[in-house]
């Protein structure tokens, strides 16, 4: 598994680098690509709230939350891009965003 | 319902990614949510074909890709051709033993654009020859990725950028085409429409599409945050209205036998639907009440049941 954590391919690859056809030869490269930085808001999950439904899991486009067996969920603010369709969406109201400040 | 259920609940879905992080979607959209789901469903055996659209711009600016699959882009108007070929190879190479023999899904994944206008006669032709492949369309209404053109897909009175809104033209002047039906009217046996609201109903016919013998067609309704003009913690709200007023019924029509999935017992008015657009925003109350007209007529052939 060790390999599927390293990205090996190029960035800027010059033309002359580039397979034919461009082709990736390596699946899912886009998770080193962090969406992150996008947002401008941040979910904030109220851990006595939440009642492990998973409709957050589930509406995240962009897969940035996760769902572990016990229920309980977590973002992942590497990819989170801020939408807030989670809070939206969220039935017992336990998601808020909160504005990203400088620190 | 008879119909044997793939997932019950969102448990069921495999938390395994295939439409992995990291793509360029824009914050809030309700493509890469459907798709998301949509590979869920599929699983890892599988080959995805996509035309040009947004889905490929999102998920393949090289050397990065979304996809934990095998995944092809092929120009804009033969999807379907690409997928009718790759499913004719498997064929003759499992035959010639070259592949050992298992079930490859072979699944066309393409938006609006390239389904219901510029793949159309493709699409046609691969569903007449009966190729055994999925063909999934991700209606976002419009040309989004390009900058927001009409489409065939495009609902009436929607502002687009190539209908605008002035003195003479209010939006779009022609109706939505009802690709849906006319995909249907090939006798093929699979044909449903989803919408990411509604997860589990999603996956369960695009999983049901892939494990049908013969073609099969899902169309799914799938909210463009800028294209709508609507807040990105909205989308799956937008999505879900569309089903509760009706503007996009949620059904499958298995070897023609059509069966309402969702059923709307207090159909919502249109408006409630319109208002939150702002690509609706210029529409007038008659024009409004011509839209709930339509949609009460087409309700009414579906048995979706009276407007609360």
């Amino acid at each position: 598994m060790s390999q599927k954590n390293e990205f090996k391919l190029n960035p800027k690859p010059s033309w002359k680098e580039l397979p034919i056809a461009s082709i990736i030869p390596q699946p899912s490269t886009s998770r080193f690509y962090l969406t992150g930085d996008w947002r401008s808001f941040r979910p904030v999950i109220d851990k006595d709230k939440c009642v492990g439904c998973g409709l957050c899991w589930s509406y995240c486009p962009d897969a940035a939350i996760k769902w572990f067996e016990d229920g309980s969920v977590e973002v992942d603010l590497n990819y989170c891009k801020g939408c807030g369709v989670c809070a939206e969406e969220c039935p017992a109201k336990a998601i808020t965003m909160v504005e990203e400040v400088e620190e | 319902m008879s119909e044997e259920k793939y997932f019950k609940t969102l448990k069921d879905l495999p938390k395994e990614e295939l439409f992995v992080q990291g793509h360029r979607a824009c914050s809030g959209c309700g493509e890469a949510i459907a798709v998301r789901h949509i590979m869920k469903a599929i699983g890892p055996n599988c080959i995805v074909i996509s035309p040009t659209g947004c889905l490929e711009v999102v998920s393949s600016p090289y050397p990065y890709t979304s996809w934990a699959v095998p995944w092809y882009h092929v120009a804009f108007e033969n999807a379907a051709s690409v997928a009718s070929g790759v499913e004719a190879a498997l064929k003759v190479l499992m035959r010639k033993g070259v592949l050992e023999k298992k079930k490859i899904h072979v699944v066309a994944i393409a938006g609006d654009g390239g389904t219901v206008d510029i793949g159309f006669q493709a699409l046609s032709g691969a569903l007449e020859r009966g190729h055994g492949f999925a063909y999934i369309c991700l209606d976002n209404e419009a040309y989004m990725n390009t900058g927001i053109q009409r489409s065939g897909a495009t609902p009436y009175g929607a502002w687009t950028t190539t209908s605008a809104v002035g003195k003479a033209i209010r939006g779009k002047v022609q109706w939505k085409k009802n690709m849906p039906a006319i995909v249907a009217s090939h006798g093929i046996p699979y044909v449903a429409t989803a919408c990411p609201a509604y997860p589990v109903d999603l996956v369960n016919k695009v999983k049901r599409a892939v494990e049908i013998e013969g073609p099969a067609y899902v169309h799914v309704l799938t909210p463009c945050v800028p294209g709508w003009r609507i807040p990105s913690n909205i989308s799956i709200k937008v999505a879900r209205l569309a089903v509760q007023t009706g503007i996009f019924p949620l059904y499958e029509i298995k070897d023609g036998k059509l069966t309402l999935t969702v059923k709307v017992p207090k159909r919502k008015h249109v408006k409630e639907y319109l208002k939150l657009q702002g690509r609706f925003a210029h529409l007038t109350d008659e024009e409004i009440e011509k839209i709930q007209e339509r949609v009460d007529r087409e309700s009414e052939s579906l048995g979706l049941g009276p407007r609360a």
